[in-house]
């Protein structure tokens, strides 16, 4: 789109947008197509040749136990990121909103992890469940009588660094979640109570399906953090283990380009990662205009 | 409210309270573990009475970590890619809705398709951009034969090597961050919904492009700009996979990568107290950022999604 009355310039245009293009094209297009190319060649424990391969990289990489296994562990700490922080945000949210009273006071205290850095985040909560000097491993313990072992035990690990991940995320939550309930007319909600719904009642017929845009769109972008902005989070906690039971697929591409200095491996799995996220995009963008918009 | 609900209003603010002891309890008992002295924060369970050791240990934490240096290098990348991104996009956005040229639609589209490729998905080759710029132009030059016809020319022999490492330097951490297709998609919309009578009485006025720019278009995107200082400079100061692909220097590390130097191993002396202590030092800029310009955050949040 453009305006109706516009200016019209020779070279004004052009040098506008260059600085933007220029980076663009620099640092997204160029290692995009590096990483394309690079994916479909093998080079020699040297680096000096590499060889065309074909889909070489790419079965291989299909075929590899490790990254079926990545793949599996990407998508169980995606949906429980997602649904723990999504289920406390919308919660803390609904509560918010009924608490009218204490409503600015309540979002000064609840915004502020948005701007902890992941990495940190991973540090606190790596104290808090810290084997021998966490409360709150002590109150597993304790309490709930088991053996905690995030060192040794995936599982525990994966507890680990999914509660580190989701409770930063349940502030972004909870403030687009209020956004999303403040914009529900007050006249639905109250016609709904003079015909003696109950708050409940209110909550799951109204308020929770004119919420589904918000809900929807939360979704994407809580797995999209939790696929690639969780790096700090596991770099810190957990480096991927025990056992490789919290390698995440951008882990391992860290791991496998950077440190182990696979490329052919790293470029596949770069490429993967990218079609991936493609894909969410253009679902996202598809879903979102078309199925669930109710309110105007 | 609509109706009186008096069990259910007292359960609300309980719940309230609760979530709001929940979210903010990593960070309290971690200011608490701050306080303590080894021997103390060593103890299982941790008193929860603060102790009084909270400067000795932020002292400690500072020259150890050397958080001096690498909070201001977090600073000073947070602040560029900031500025850097705000610019570049703005400028990107007035030419797009406001000219009218050839290349318009694809310079657009160019733009638009980098929105969801954020720099995890390609690792490895943006390093290698980064560890020479000039890369890409050197690949063409070769592509193309240059050096032969250049040689040819002269009657010399000619070698053309580019070469700019962006690695260990504040470029290196900021510019390949800087572009954003958010940014621009925002200015945009919001350039779209400027009305139309204020350019053509500019025009009428014999304003230039950039007069109008600089005198209607920029005060007017004032909130927005604002809206989008805070979000990115959050963004930026926490950046952690770009800063630790790119700096080996530990003068030019930034912070936030910095404490995993802190956090004490299986074999250390168990330092909590100093580690959570730097953690706390470090996320305050951003957390006081995001703290005192609330309202521009939850504005540039809801709007930079829409």
């Amino acid at each position: 789109m453009i305006k109706r009355s516009f200016f019209k310039s020779k070279y004004i245009p052009y040098l506008l947008i260059l600085p933007q293009l220029l980076i663009t094209l620099t640092f997204f297009y160029w290692p995009a197509i590096q990483g394309l190319i690079q994916s479909f060649l093998l080079s020699d424990p040297f680096g000096r040749r590499s060889t065309f391969v074909w889909f070489y990289n790419y079965i291989e990489l299909f075929t590899d136990p490790l990254y079926l296994k990545s793949i599996m562990i990407t998508l169980i700490f995606s949906v429980l990121v997602a649904g723990v922080s999504l289920f406390l945000g919308l919660f803390i949210a609904t509560m918010a909103n009924r608490a009218l009273k204490a409503k600015a006071v309540v979002r000064t205290l609840l915004i502020w992890p948005y701007a902890v850095a992941p990495a940190i985040s991973g540090i606190l909560w790596l104290f808090l469940l810290h084997p021998s000097y966490g409360i709150v491993a002590l109150g597993i313990k304790n309490w709930l009588g088991i053996d905690w072992n995030p060192v040794l035990k995936g599982s525990d690990a994966m507890i680990m660094v999914t509660l580190a991940s989701a409770w930063k995320q349940i502030s972004y939550n909870f403030v687009f979640f209020v956004a999303g309930m403040q914009a529900i007319p007050k006249s639905l909600i109250e016609a709904a109570a003079i015909d003696g719904a109950s708050p409940l009642r209110r909550f799951w017929s109204i308020t929770f399906p004119l919420l589904s845009p918000t809900f929807f769109f939360l979704s994407v972008m809580n797995i999209i953090y939790s696929f690639f902005e969780t790096f700090g989070i596991i770099h810190t906690v957990t480096q991927g283990g025990p056992g490789g039971s919290t390698n995440i697929m951008v882990y391992k591409v860290y791991q496998d380009g950077f440190v182990g200095l696979n490329m052919g491996a790293s470029s596949a799995q770069s490429v993967v990662l990218m079609s991936l996220i493609i894909l969410i995009t253009v679902i996202q963008f598809k879903f979102v205009e078309k199925k669930v918009q109710y309110t105007g | 409210m609509v109706e009186r609900t008096p069990l259910l209003d007292i359960f609300t603010y309980l719940f309230l309270m609760a979530g709001i002891l929940i979210v903010g309890f990593p960070i309290i008992y971690s200011l608490i573990a701050a306080t303590q002295t080894l021997e103390d924060v060593s103890k299982v369970p941790m008193p929860l009475i603060p102790g009084d050791q909270f400067w000795v240990n932020m002292q400690e934490a500072w020259s150890r970590g050397d958080l001096g240096t690498q909070i201001m290098n977090s600073f000073i990348m947070a602040t560029g890619i900031t500025m850097g991104k705000i610019t570049i996009s703005i400028l990107g956005a007035f030419s797009i809705v406001y000219f009218d040229y050839r290349f318009r639609a694809v310079a657009f589209a160019s733009v638009f398709c980098t929105l969801m490729l954020p720099v995890e998905v390609r690792i490895m080759p943006t390093y290698e951009v980064a560890a020479n710029v000039l890369g890409p132009l050197q690949a063409l030059w070769d592509f193309l034969h240059l050096n032969a016809v250049v040689s040819w020319f002269t009657a010399n022999e000619f070698e053309l090597a580019l070469d700019w490492s962006l690695l260990d330097s504040y470029t290196g951490l900021i510019l390949p961050l800087i572009a954003s297709a958010t940014c621009t998609f925002l200015f945009r919309q919001f350039f779209l919904t400027v009305p139309e009578e204020l350019c053509e009485a500019a025009k009428m006025d014999g304003a230039s492009p950039m007069t109008f720019f600089r005198k209607i278009l920029l005060p007017l995107s004032k909130t927005n700009i604002a809206a989008l200082v805070v979000i990115e400079f959050v963004y930026g100061y926490n950046q952690y996979l770009w800063p630790l692909l790119i700096t080996t220097n530990p003068k030019m590390t930034t912070a936030v990568i910095g404490l995993q130097n802190l956090i004490p191993q299986a074999d250390d002396l168990p330092e909590w107290n100093l580690a959570l202590g730097a953690a706390i030092l470090v996320m305050l800029p951003p957390v006081l950022v995001v703290l005192f310009m609330q309202r521009w955050f939850v504005k540039g949040l809801i709007e930079k999604e829409k």
